[in-house]
């Protein structure tokens, strides 16, 4: 027997064993190019349900397009001619129509609308739903909270096709919370039929299911691949979507992903870094689109719990002696907005993010520091997610050298991205670079998880101050009752003095870029960062 | 007896396994006559085999820019410069210049001496250790032999570079946990040349003499058989010392490397990696030049030096 | 030949417990917290006290072992965080993919090394010699990852004559009925040779990396095993008696020097199957390897336990084979050995 043959056919005979996957699809030829989409991102979902535990972000994409939400948000205009979700306008999804009283909301269901399988939609499924994002914990019952969503017992299925949520306070964040991705609308007999006792709501089905009535079903999976979504033909929340399947295929490398777009192999490439999206765009051969990205900042963040960084002068001298133009140059390659250089830390208007008075002024940092009785300097350490090091690596580079001419020696740390989490849980690193960003487009929202003493994780600095805590609450409340005068106020002043206080030094604000090809249209920026297959269309 | 070669050998790709043992063990001590004739042919293999000889060189330059890199890099190889981000190669800037306009030939030179430094030290670790327990293993038998063998068929059946990932994920990653990591992986190697080595000498006339003349297992351990297994393991570190840069460079190259922005050969090829479909491949590919000419010339030279060490097995 | 198999297995098992030993414990202190990333962004640390209980990661470590071996005894290789998979599942479907990844390469390899090898025996000391030896020793030289990018830039993005590096098949051709889970030999079974087609063109540049890789063991293994039986007994007895050079070389010498070139090969191949995974990486690729880099950056500890654990079994059961193998080519050689 050749050798060759005999390590091939018993490899080959270990593999079979090993595997017994049913065939997928015949091995007929190749599908139409013109039916289908490719879209070409870095990372695949690893659950397909936004309910389920440790659901990475790509699971929201499959969460808010294979399920319908009761209402969504209109559209508006850019600048630059795109399209972006309208924060301030909500259109019909599911529900067909609603009426907001002073302490609840009632919503009429459309009548004609199924399930993937053909079941019609009913507001017990509806119920059902949400009962199961405020009971399973984790990330979708907190957002819920953040909505003053928070018991069963608000959420009432008047008849079939009438559903009614109960305020328990006054919260101005309902509605908008409301249609955010975490609210969808999910097949509660499939999925109660497919639930154990250990797990009365199912979520090990949903992972890999898409039970919902969307206007896309997932009908291939393969973790960290490919997704195939095939379109809900029956769908009636929406205009029936142009695109019959959308291919999602994972590719880690950013070099590989622009190679595919430039050369036509892709027909949408999302989230690009960028370098690549600043080049491509002057190319001029692609479509560019890039949208800033609501209520999220690329930030320095400093541990006000621990000397040196308690010392407010010694976080000022820091703000004055970032290379900010650098970074904005090196290693966002212009495609962010500065939050940095207005003429003084003082606000005039309720915007968030805007620019905070710092800039580069070395001659400054230094008086500061020394000010602060530190003008020898002294070490610490500068940490960063080796998830995020495309943007994260070189910005600390830049930022280690240049707090090294005020004497302050920084050592670069990288973190593991699961590490990450747990350290920022633990509140000790002293020096982070992170990137945050909130879905609910409100400043009071952002500040309320960042800045407030109830010290959320996304506190990452533990600062904890009562007169912070005072304005971010007065603006809430104001927002509640609608007293725009107080909010103003309120706002102004939390940001006022988180700029003054600096216990995080706002750098810039990011983008999300997108590279499509010139017959695809219809793209639209979402608060979620994810793609809506629904709008798109390709001729 | 055991003809097939052995494999643990073969399997790290960059050295070559020993010949089925078909000859008779290697001469014992050498004599001082052997000395002479041993330079002779030193002078010989280098100048016979025109391949040992550039290695030689190479190995002269590395060793130059390891020493005196700092000083002979033309630029300060951490100091950025944004105006001037991203250049092809110039005049002004040989290599070009990367995303924080860094000089890369600087970094490439001042990376030499760390790189090197993590391949010395790490096959200077595993040499003692592997060194040292593979000849017990080999002169004294028995469950020393069990338990060493033991270990190293344990590390064995690890992939060895994904053992290497996991060391340097679990420790940390510094230096000194490359170090680490990229000696425990060789470890089996070195057990393996070092015991059959010595084995073969267990019962050689001159430890005979030795045991007759009174002296004890472990002096004789120390003073007849480690001098004696000395040359093929200097041979086997030369040859390991590349793998070991590839390695730390692979390790690096996945994010697990030495912290920013020391320079390093692995970490420049991966930060320059997202930046060859845009046309900048200069940022990969010197670093990666100067990451092949290093192992390559590591590798000639285990060759060559195997030529003089050892003629019997010279092929 | 059972007996001595059972009896080649068993001095197998110490190593395999020692891997799930150190694995267990290396996993276990790999930093970053299962807990907490289950508990999702915004978890207290209460809630991941909680989970952590759920989870059993807050008994002590021999209770925790004990379960691992339990479950692993069960076929239950535990979940992937990344995934969302049974590793197990995640591991039968990547591992084809590896497997003819790596097959591929070391066939490139050997048609290329075994002949490489014999010509420089053949010749040696010439100037051919060297070069074969240079070229082998460039080949090991290269960094695989730094290689993979350089044949992407020029073949596919610079001459367009490679297709995207995608994974193992062009999006618009489908995966052929599974049998082997080999596209390459899946679609000739199905008779359809565009897939075969396809899935060979994904298939070549990587395994062009893994090949120029794995050059250099494999010819000089040819090389030193051809002249040693070239300077034996048998082959001057055959040159003596006036037989043509080629004759002796390919029908005398080339039989009897495969020996421990197949020994190399084995090891060759379970050498490369692990460490394709930069291979992997760069090519986007679906295999274990790059499984096992993805888990092990997200401190996701069961594909790592279960990669490892395949990985070991695997080198075991190669091992064996080759052993077996090498009994059949050279009947004078007993398992015991």
């Amino acid at each position: 027997m050749n050798r060759r043959e005999f390590l091939k056919s018993t490899t080959a005979i270990a593999a079979t064993s090993a595997v017994s996957a049913p065939a997928i699809l015949s091995s007929a030829s190749a599908q139409a190019r013109n039916e289908t989409l490719l879209v070409i991102r870095e990372e695949g979902p690893n659950n397909f349900d936004i309910h389920g535990v440790g659901t990475n972000r790509p699971g929201y994409e499959v969460s808010w397009n294979c399920y319908d939400r009761l209402m969504s948000h209109g559209v508006k205009k850019t600048a630059d001619g795109g399209e972006t979700y309208d924060r301030d306008t909500f259109t019909p999804e599911l529900a067909e129509e609603w009426t907001k009283g002073d302490m609840s909301m009632t919503f009429k269901l459309r009548k004609n609308a199924t399930f993937h399988d053909g079941t019609p939609i009913t507001a017990k499924d509806v119920k059902w739903s949400f009962d199961r994002a405020v009971t399973v914990g984790g990330f979708p019952t907190f957002q819920m909270k953040a909505g003053s969503l928070e018991k069963p017992e608000q959420f009432v299925a008047v008849d079939d096709y009438t559903f009614r949520v109960d305020f328990i306070r006054k919260d101005h964040l309902t509605v908008p919370d409301l249609a955010v991705v975490v609210p969808g609308v999910y097949h509660s007999e499939l999925v109660k039929k497919n639930a154990t006792e250990k797990d009365p709501w199912g979520l090990e089905y949903t992972k890999t299911n898409t039970p919902g009535g969307g206007a896309y079903k997932v009908t291939r999976f393969q973790a960290g691949t490919e997704v195939v979504y095939e379109r809900h033909d029956n769908w009636k929340s929406g205009k029936l979507p142009a695109i019959k399947r959308i291919i999602w295929r994972v590719v880690p490398s950013a070099g590989n992903r622009r190679a595919l777009i430039e050369r036509g192999d892709a027909d949408l490439s999302f989230d690009m870094p960028n370098k690549d999206f600043a080049e491509l765009k002057q190319a001029g051969k692609l479509q560019m689109v890039s949208s800033p990205v609501g209520n999220a900042m690329w930030y320095l963040g400093m541990n006000c719990k621990n000397p040196p960084f308690n010392n407010v002068k010694v976080r000022q001298a820091v703000a004055y002696a970032i290379p900010y133009e650098k970074i904005m140059d090196a290693v966002m390659y212009g495609v962010a907005n500065p939050l940095y250089g207005a003429k003084s830390n003082t606000v005039s208007n309720v915007s968030w993010p805007q620019p905070h008075g710092y800039s580069a002024d070395i001659a400054k940092a230094k008086a500061l520091l020394a000010e602060a009785g530190m003008s020898n300097g002294f070490e610490t350490t500068l940490s960063f997610n080796l998830g995020e090091a495309v943007i994260s690596e070189p910005l600390c580079i830049l930022v280690q050298e240049s707090l090294a001419q005020i004497g302050i020696k920084a050592t670069i740390n990288k973190i593991t991205g699961a590490n990450f989490r747990n350290e920022l849980l633990k509140k000790e690193l002293p020096m982070i670079v992170n990137v945050f960003g909130g879905w609910l487009d409100y400043p009071e929202y952002f500040f309320f998880w960042c800045y407030h003493g109830q010290n959320a994780v996304f506190n990452t600095m533990s600062y904890q101050d009562k007169a912070m805590d005072a304005l971010i609450d007065g603006a809430r409340k104001a927002a509640a009752e609608g007293d725009r005068a107080a909010y103003e106020k309120d706002v102004k002043g939390f940001i006022d003095k988180a700029f003054a206080e600096v216990p995080r030094i706002p750098l810039v604000q990011p983008y999300l870029n997108v590279a499509m090809q010139k017959n695809v249209a219809g793209y639209r920026y979402w608060f979620h960062r994810q793609l809506d297959y629904r709008t798109l269309t390709k001729a | 007896m055991n003809r097939r070669p052995n494999p643990e050998t073969a399997a790290i790709a960059v050295t070559e396994p020993p010949l089925p043992t078909l000859a008779p063990p290697a001469a014992p001590a050498r004599t001082s006559a052997q000395h002479m004739s041993f330079l002779a042919h030193a002078r010989y293999v280098i100048t016979d085999n025109p391949v040992t000889g550039i290695a030689f060189g190479m190995f002269l330059v590395i060793a130059f820019c390891a020493i005196f890199g700092p000083w002979i890099a033309p630029h300060d190889p951490l100091a950025s410069n944004t105006g001037s981000a991203l250049q092809a190669p110039s005049l002004r800037h040989w290599f070009g210049t990367d995303q924080l306009g860094r000089d890369i030939l600087s970094r490439v030179i001042v990376a030499t001496r760390l790189d090197l430094a993590i391949a010395v030290f790490s096959v200077a670790l595993v040499f003692v250790l592997g060194g040292l327990s593979g000849v017990a293993a080999g002169f004294f038998g028995g469950w020393t032999d069990r338990i060493v063998g033991r270990v190293a068929d344990t590390i064995m059946a690890f992939p060895l570079f994904v053992l290497a990932m996991g060391i340097v994920a679990a420790l940390g990653n510094t230096v000194t946990n490359i170090v680490i990591a990229t000696a425990i992986i060789n470890f089996p190697l070195y057990v393996r040349v070092a015991r059959a080595e010595a084995n073969v000498r267990r019962e050689a006339g001159f430890v005979q003499a030795a045991r007759l003349s009174g002296n004890g297992e472990y002096r004789i351990l120390l003073t007849q058989i480690l001098p004696n297994v000395m040359p093929i393991m200097v041979v086997q570190m030369s040859l390991t010392m590349g793998y070991a840069i590839l390695n730390a460079a692979g390790l690096s190259f996945i994010g697990l490397g030495v912290r920013p922005p020391t320079p390093e050969w692995g970490i420049m090829v991966a930060e320059g990696a997202a930046f060859i479909v845009s046309g900048e491949w200069w940022i990969a590919f010197f670093p990666g030049l100067a990451l092949m000419l290093a192992v390559f010339c590591f590798n000639l030279l285990g060759d060559g030096l195997r030529d003089i060490v050892d003629p019997q097995r010279r092929t | 030949m059972l007996r001595q198999i059972g009896k080649r297995f068993a001095t197998a098992i110490p190593s395999v417990i020692g891997v799930i030993i150190v694995t267990f414990l290396l996993t276990r202190v790999l930093p970053g917290d299962t807990a907490a990333y289950f508990a999702g962004p915004a978890a207290t640390p209460q809630a991941i006290e909680e989970i952590r209980k759920t989870l059993g990661l807050d008994r002590p470590l021999p209770e925790q072992f004990v379960r691992y071996v339990k479950d692993l005894g069960r076929g239950d290789f535990g979940k992937s965080l990344t995934t969302g998979q049974p590793v197990i599942t995640d591991i039968a479907q990547r591992l084809p993919a590896s497997a003819e990844l790596t097959l591929l390469g070391l066939i490139i390899s050997i048609l290329i090394a075994v002949p490489l090898g014999i010509l420089a025996a053949v010749k040696q000391g010439s100037l051919i010699d060297h070069a074969c030896r240079v070229v082998a020793t460039a080949g090991v030289s290269l960094p695989v990852f730094f290689t993979g990018l350089i044949l992407v830039y020029v073949f596919y993005f610079i001459l367009g004559w490679s297709p995207a590096p995608l994974g193992r098949l062009d999006i618009y051709y489908s995966t052929p009925p599974h049998v082997t889970g080999f596209y390459l030999i899946d679609s000739l079974i199905a008779g359809d040779p565009g897939t075969f087609r396809a899935a060979l063109s994904q298939l070549i540049l990587p395994a062009v990396t893994l090949a120029i890789f794995s050059l250099a063991p494999i010819t000089r293994m040819t090389r030193a095993s051809m002249l040693a039986v070239l300077s034996s007994d048998f082959v001057r007895t055959a040159r003596a008696s006036g037989l043509s050079p080629r004759r002796v070389i390919v029908t005398y010498a080339f039989r009897n020097a495969m020996l421990p070139v197949v020994t190399t090969l084995g090891m060759v191949f379970s050498f490369l199957l692990g460490a394709n995974v930069l291979v992997e990486k760069v090519f986007a690729w679906p295999g274990i390897g790059s499984y096992a880099i993805e888990a092990l950056i997200a401190s996701d500890f069961a594909p790592i336990q279960g990669f490892v654990l395949t990985m070991a079994i695997l080198y075991v059961l190669l091992n064996l084979m080759i052993d077996m193998l090498y009994g059949v080519i050279d009947p004078r050689v007993r398992l015991e050995g």
